[in-house]
């Protein structure tokens, strides 16, 4: 910093578009978090295995063979062939590797450059309440208007065609969902998407599908939206390796969408990104052709705890509906009578358990808390055993 | 279902049926009954615990013993393999492809004991043509755990 007092002085204003989005609702619970010690945290996003070895590896060789420079900003030809293959496999979708793939660096940056290439100033885009936290900012960052759609526990957290349909305007643009969900654990069944996808066609809307839980899926079966019929020409799928495959500080994601989305979404990503980076590149070709068995082992484990988890909660007095989908439990706090916020708070103070209070993914998540059951068994019980306290006291009052 | 319940033992051999019910959604009488059974049926040998003895100072030395061998009529090499592994001092005996027929590990207090072993006990047998005795120095990963771990890597606390 600056020692000239002069240059303290000049105050600058931030732009009006960033001063329209609220920062993260939980800075300073984490800042408060950060201050205790012996904290157990459900608060993580993240998964609690590091990534397979296998995967890094790879990229340790490519590092020593001096893959250091930039990629095409299209990423690796070799990534997005593997990433078609994969997509034909797994989905039977044909993507050209050639002018329908892009890689990003994470569905963060995929699902930025989705709203940025595709709206204009006043555009509606329709989303799920409670959603992931970027949903919002980055459609108003990129100057349209989040439209929330409610998805209520009664309906299993997924949102209704009727109640996109009832909102749909001459200003829509877009849908943009998540599914398996951050932070409810649901999942879209295959005829509810269905129905979400007839809407789509009919009012001719453009859907972003945000399916970065794909693979974190239990008992149930993930439908890509893309799949569904006509689909294709209407999806932006945005999809990623962070979740799967342990590898959320790689940064390494992508785009799959018709020619003229991809291109438009390429003009910005090469302007300010270049391209993913090229090592992450290089790890996620090796996640794509070898990571499945460790993945599968992955996935295995998350729904042991998944189990526990869900029964734990039921049983010390929250409520809890059963998650199909990705790695959080999504229980309802009401009956202790305070607010999400409040709760989550107090129960940091008092039994120093961390977990995230709903309202910060909007207001439907208002009365719920998010606990992430990407963490060890034996913490897990620790934080069920402490919660349970923490529920029993404050019921007593 | 065994299969599944074996896994979770596997890895924590002192999880409750309770617990193991809840996992695999099977009900608890029927998990007691399972785990019973495969013990019954040697399926589950032991319930042991992963050890670090370094940490603890202990004495004990261990050696991994390639033992060459000649086959005998009939038996092959089970009942060589049976005399040597009846000795409570070996931990583990395999038959193995490659240069030696068997490795076999030893567990002593001192290194005096191994060499007396190996060449009062082991060597002798009939049918035992050659012995390479491998001293242990340093473990870096016992029975899929990784001794030193190295730096914790630490989360952030909160992510959304």
């Amino acid at each position: 910093m600056s020692t000239n007092p002069k240059s303290q002085q000049r105050k600058y204003h931030t732009s009006q578009r960033v001063s329209q989005i609220s920062p993260s609702g939980i800075r300073k619970f984490f800042d408060l978090l950060t201050s205790i010690e012996g904290v157990i945290s459900l608060g993580v996003g993240e998964p609690d295995f590091a990534t397979p070895w296998h995967i890094c590896e790879a990229a340790i060789k490519s590092l020593e063979k001096g893959y250091t420079m930039y990629t095409s900003n299209l990423g690796m030809p070799e990534l997005r062939q593997e990433l078609s293959r994969y997509l034909k496999e797994n989905y039977n979708l044909e993507y050209d590797p050639d002018n329908e793939l892009l890689i990003t660096v994470g569905v963060s940056e995929a699902l930025d450059l989705a709203m940025r290439a595709m709206l204009d100033p006043g555009d509606e885009v329709i989303m799920p309440d409670p959603c992931y936290v970027s949903y919002n900012p980055c459609v108003i960052l990129a100057g349209g208007t989040p439209i929330m759609v409610p998805a209520n526990e009664e309906t299993n957290f997924e949102i209704s065609a009727a109640d996109i349909e009832a909102r749909v305007t001459r200003q829509t643009k877009a849908i943009l969902i998540g599914y398996p969900a951050n932070p409810t654990g649901a999942v879209m069944t295959r005829d509810k998407l269905a129905q979400i996808a007839e809407v789509a066609r009919r009012h001719q809307l453009l859907v972003i599908s945000d399916e970065i839980y794909a693979k974190l899926v239990y008992g149930v079966e993930h439908t890509c939206l893309a799949t569904l019929p006509k689909m294709k020409e209407h999806t932006i799928l945005l999809g990623g390796f962070s979740k799967t495959y342990a590898m959320t500080g790689w940064r390494i994601g992508y785009a799959a969408a018709p020619r003229e989305i991809i291109a438009a979404m390429t003009k910005i990503h090469q302007y300010t990104l270049m391209c993913a980076p090229t090592m992450a590149q290089v790890a996620a070709i090796e996640a794509l052709k070898s990571g499945e068995e460790s993945a599968a082992e992955m996935v295995e484990e998350y729904n042991r705890r998944r189990l526990i988890i869900v029964k734990g909660l039921n049983d010390i007095g929250l409520p809890c509906f059963e998650p199909k989908g990705a790695f959080y439990a999504f229980p309802s706090i009401k009956g202790t009578g305070m607010t999400s916020e409040e709760f989550a708070e107090r129960l940091l103070i008092e039994e120093k358990v961390a977990v995230v209070p709903g309202s910060a993914f909007g207001q439907c998540g208002e009365g719920y808390v998010r606990c992430c059951y990407a963490t060890s068994l034996a913490d897990i019980e620790e934080a069920l055993s402490r919660m349970k306290r923490f529920v029993a006291k404050h019921k007593a009052i | 279902m065994l299969k599944e319940i074996l896994k979770i033992l596997e890895d924590d051999a002192r999880i409750t049926p309770q617990k193991i019910s809840t996992m695999t959604g099977a009900a608890k009488a029927e998990v007691t009954k399972a785990i019973k059974q495969a013990e019954k049926d040697r399926i589950i040998l032991k319930y042991k615990t992963v050890i670090n003895w370094d940490k603890v100072g202990d004495e004990q030395v261990w050696a991994l013993i390639g033992v060459r061998l000649i086959p005998q009529k009939d038996v092959g090499f089970d009942a060589i393999a049976e005399r040597i592994y009846r000795f409570p001092q070996t931990r583990t005996v395999y038959l193995v492809s490659g240069t030696y027929d068997l490795i076999v590990l030893v567990v002593c207090q001192g290194s005096h004991e191994i060499a007396d072993f190996v060449s009062q006990k082991l060597a002798p047998i009939e049918g035992v043509q050659e012995t390479v005795t491998q001293f242990l120095l340093k473990r870096y990963k016992e029975d899929g755990e990784i001794i030193e771990g190295g730096e914790e890597v630490k989360r952030q606390p909160v992510t959304l």
